[in-house]
């Protein structure tokens, strides 16, 4: 016979000031089963806790239902309470009579009436729940960081620094990413080179990271503490352990016109090459769609002339498969093309060029040595005009986010471009300036003040060449909204930042959610900001939305101490409020069919398949299996299992139609 | 192909020569135009600016004749009456009230089953329909295709799917063989209805548009549009005047382009109306291939 305790909490005025305590405490008493019921004004204080361990005790209570807050609120509370007082902690449930109840209805009886039948569902479902216990999984201590730019950088490192291990994937054959590419920085305006390659180094010689650059996530699965990944490691076309990265064969490669990734198509490169000096590793790669022998099958100059016979040409690409326990996504952004605006020449005009572009010709070791020349004829220009919000914060674009960095870049362009060319002229059509965070708001000031950037609050609506030179022409919106034309030999366009392209692809190998500009989706936006909806991903930098280095960094750091906080426990203790495939001794007893739409319907990829055999090994049926690690208790399942073999444990079907029926 | 023919005011005035081309070149394309019955003023600029349901009820009865008439379709050469027309179709679409109360007040119904189409849309359709077949006199010229603001605003409207950059004319003249330039100018604001009241307002803003079309090497401009016509055309003197540049380039038709690409002759097409006079540069016929 169950003996259930009832425990009507006033919470203060909250509750007692709608519904009346006592009185559902008294009507509780009455319910078939409830051995012992009371009210008190704080139940989740220490004195109201003891209440129910001593009842627990003296009562020899099987079930607690607390009639209090939400179980979000104090659930774990009051089933620790009745852990310590012997009783299994899943025998506690919370009747909700503060949200669903006197927070929401004026103080008449009725309001009392319902606070009594939502205590009675939950002595119905109690008097259902069985004792459960919270699932084990191992966790293997190794962590996996996709993407090698700053973030990836700083998660690997942090990660390593812990003392666990840590596998960094980067697709191109350096890692560094955007920062690699910048001038400075604001608002210190120190060099990015500077300060990022140390940290590139740092992670090259780490003896708790292994570094995979020219690698891809070829697929993912497992769950949290349990992965398992495929790397694809394209073929370099070289041997790592005997090249010395001397450069000979960069040097002798015939084929040297081929746009620089790395400077934004700016400069050209060797089919053989590193993407910047600084790279890590300091290993070139056969870019085989370049390279004369792949296309042609001659040439072979490099290998003729390497000291080391390091060229490999017929090298092919490794699958590697690991285990790890947590994955830190930090693939970043890229941004848009100025061909994505075809008021603005749609790309044809050589000296519109993007914001990333700039930072290329500012960059002391850009194609230009920090010269800023434009493109097309190398002219050193005597007025330049930056773009800010080029695609951000326009719906018509599709684009309608704010790409939040570009007031501050664009603030550091005109200012690098006047500290170069001093007699120069600066021009920068805004919309706002947006420049929130420390010294930020004074960068911008500075830009204007100090350095004479002409600030002028207008779109631009179109670019157009006459005689060599680029008409801007826009409005004025502080001028009465006059037009304004201005002659320019180079215009800065700050593009929106974007997710990548195949975005989409790896979040469906990852199995998490993203947004419809294709970022990443954090669990929480505000609570669980490096968390991702699937428990063991965590994500950092500019593929979850655009920000700027120290955020990034500052996410980074904060997805590595998660990942190191995972890795602290040897085993992950998990809720176990999970589906179960019903299985009964003998153990050939099961009512699944194996009809497996359970498959099709998990979100979280949990079904597993299980052979049911005789002892002799003769097979009888083929059933589906829960994997208790992935599941996330969602009853998707349950509710699709034509023969009712699945239940959610905690909700079980029976204690569901228990609390209908109560009602 | 029968088609219902809302001509508009301008086509039976100052654009007199736009109605003749593409009268003149319909029957070539297999279309017969039908005047739509009893048809009335679009509302142009000055209904919408003074009276909201006013502007709706004039071109929704043109809308409802055609449909009473029982056409699919209705072709509206000039781009503000084509403005006007979509304008209230769509309008009446979205609001059923608002449809019932201007059918009440025009006295008929208009449910929308006739469409509003452009010059170019029609075009268009003959271009991918065989009209490369029956050109007899390529029209080889560097052009500029001009399409000002109607065909290519508002969005919902729109005729031309790249708002900023359309291709829709520039594809129809490659077909006649022309060779579209590529320019800044294509979709900028010519004065448009100014051209009265604010010639040098026009003079300004069409000479830009002119200049940019000369610089770029355009031997003509195309339009499609009567108001751009005017302004390019009519208003030279004062473009010239105001430029203190003589620019000759002159301004055709999109009808009377390809009516000369038909082979009809200049007179039939109504060039000798225009303000400018049309000298296009004479092309050297391509010798006969010989058998050697």
């Amino acid at each position: 016979m169950p003996r259930i305790g009832v425990f009507v909490c006033h919470c203060g005025e909250n509750i007692a000031g709608t519904v009346d305590p006592a009185a559902v405490a008294e009507a509780a008493a009455r319910f078939p089963g409830v051995v012992h019921s009371v009210h008190y004004t704080y139940m989740c204080s220490e004195p109201g806790q003891n209440l129910i361990k001593e009842a627990i005790r003296e009562k020899r209570l099987t079930g607690v239902v607390v009639a209090a807050c939400s179980p979000r609120m104090h659930e774990p509370t009051f089933r620790r309470a009745c852990a310590e007082a012997g009783l299994n902690p899943y025998l506690c449930e919370m009747a909700n009579l503060r949200e669903h109840c006197s927070w929401v209805h004026e103080k008449v009886p009725a309001t009392t009436q319902k606070a009594i039948d939502l205590v009675r569902i939950q002595v119905e479902k109690v008097k259902r729940n069985r004792p459960l216990y919270p699932i084990k999984v191992p966790v293997t201590k190794r962590a996996m960081v996709l993407g090698g730019g700053i973030a990836g950088i700083q998660a690997a490192l942090d990660i390593a620094n812990a003392g666990h291990k840590v596998i960094l994937v980067e697709r191109e054959p350096s890692i560094g990413g955007h920062m690699a590419q910048l001038s400075e920085t604001f608002p210190t305006l120190d060099c990015s080179q500077c300060i990022l390659t140390p940290r590139m180094v740092e992670v090259a010689q780490h003896p708790n990271i292994t570094l995979y650059t020219y690698s891809e996530l070829e697929s993912l699965s497992g769950f949290v503490g349990n992965f398992k990944a495929r790397i694809r490691k394209k073929a370099r076309s070289i041997d790592e352990k005997l090249c010395t990265g001397c450069g000979v064969c960069m040097q002798k490669c015939p084929t040297k016109k081929i746009p620089s990734e790395f400077n934004a198509g700016l400069g050209m490169r060797p089919a053989i090459y590193v993407p910047f000096p600084q790279a890590v590793p300091n290993k070139p790669v056969i870019d085989r769609a370049n390279c004369v022998f792949f296309q042609k099958g001659r040439c072979r100059v490099c290998e003729k002339f390497c000291p080391t016979k390091a060229i490999r040409f017929d090298q092919q690409d490794e699958i590697i498969e690991v285990d790890v326990g947590a994955v830190v996504v930090a693939t970043g952004y890229t941004v848009k093309p100025t061909s994505f605006f075809p008021e603005y020449g749609y790309g044809e005009c050589p000296d519109v060029i993007t914001g990333l572009h700039f930072e290329r010709l500012a960059s002391a070791s850009g194609p230009t040595g920090g010269v800023i020349r434009r493109p097309s004829d190398g002219r050193i220009p005597e007025t330049v005009v930056f773009i800010a919000c080029a695609g951000s914060r326009d719906p018509a674009k599709g684009i309608s986010y704010c790409s939040k960095i570009c007031c501050m870049y664009t603030a550091k362009h005109a200012m690098l471009y006047r500290h170069k060319v001093p007699q120069g002229r600066a021009y920068v059509f805004y919309m706002d300036i947006r420049a929130g965070g420390k010294m930020y708001e004074e960068f911008v000031r500075r830009a204007i003040e100090e350095d004479q950037v002409n600030y002028v609050r207008g779109r631009v609506a179109r670019i157009y060449e006459r005689d060599g030179r680029l008409v801007v022409c826009g409005v004025d919106t502080l001028l009465n909204g006059r037009p304004v034309e201005l002659e320019a030999d180079l215009v800065v366009l700050a593009t929106a930042m974007v997710a990548h392209e195949d975005a989409e692809t790896l979040a469906q190998k990852l199995k998490v959610s993203y947004d419809t500009d294709r970022f990443l989706s954090e669990a929480h936006p505000k609570l669980r900001p490096v968390e991702m909806n699937t428990a063991g991903i965590f994500v950092a930098g500019a593929c979850q939305a655009p920000k700027d280095i120290p955020e990034a960094v500052a996410q980074a750091s904060g997805a590595a101490s998660k990942v190191a906080g995972l890795f602290s426990q040897d085993e992950l203790t998990r809720e176990p409020v999970v589906a179960v495939v019903n299985r009964a001794p003998p153990p050939i007893w099961s009512t699944c069919v194996g009809c497996f739409l359970c498959e099709s319907a998990c979100a979280y990829q949990a079904i597993e398949r299980e052979e049911i055999r005789t002892r002799d090994g003769q097979l009888i049926k083929t059933v589906a299996r829960v994997n208790p690690g992935l599941c996330q208790g969602c009853g998707t399942c349950v509710a699709l299992c034509r023969s009712r073999s699945i239940d959610l444990q905690g909700f079980t079907n029976e204690q569901i139609f228990a609390e209908v029926l109560a009602l | 192909m029968r088609i219902a023919y809302y001509p508009g005011c301008s086509l039976e005035g100052s654009s007199r020569e736009y109605n003749e081309s593409l009268e003149a070149i319909a029957p070539l394309l297999g279309w017969e135009l039908i005047e739509v019955p009893d048809w009335n003023c679009c509302g142009a600029s000055a209904a919408h600016s003074l009276n909201h349901e006013l502007a709706l009820a004039l071109p929704a009865r043109v809308l409802a004749l055609a449909e009473k008439a029982g056409f699919e379709e209705v072709l509206v050469p000039c781009s503000a009456c084509f403005t006007r027309l979509a304008a209230a179709r769509h309008a009446l679409s979205k609001d059923r009230a608002l449809a019932a109360r201007i059918c009440e007040l025009i006295e008929l119904d208009c449910t929308g089953t006739t469409k509003v189409v452009s010059v170019l849309e029609l075009l268009g359709r003959a271009a991918s329909d065989g009209l490369a077949g029956l050109v007899r006199q390529p029209f080889a010229c560097k052009v500029a295709c001009y399409y000002g603001c109607f065909l290519t605003r508002p969005a919902e409207l729109a005729v031309c799917r790249r708002q900023e950059d359309p291709q829709e004319m520039e594809e129809l003249l490659r077909v006649i063989d022309a060779e579209p330039i590529r320019w800044a100018f294509k979709v900028e604001c010519c004065g448009a209805g100014l051209s009265v009241a604010r010639v040098d307002s026009v003079a300004e803003l069409s000479g830009r548009i002119v200049e940019d079309a000369v610089r770029r090497g355009a031997e003509a401009i195309i339009v499609a549009c009567p108001m751009c016509h005017t302004n390019l055309d009519l208003r030279r003197d004062a473009i010239c005047r105001r430029r203190q540049t003589e620019f000759s380039i002159p301004v055709l038709y999109v009808t009377q382009a390809v009516g000369l690409a038909l082979g009809l002759s200049p007179r039939r097409l109504g060039l000798h109306r225009h303000n400018v006079p049309v000298r296009l540069p004479a092309r050297e016929k391509p010798e006969p291939v010989r058998e050697s």
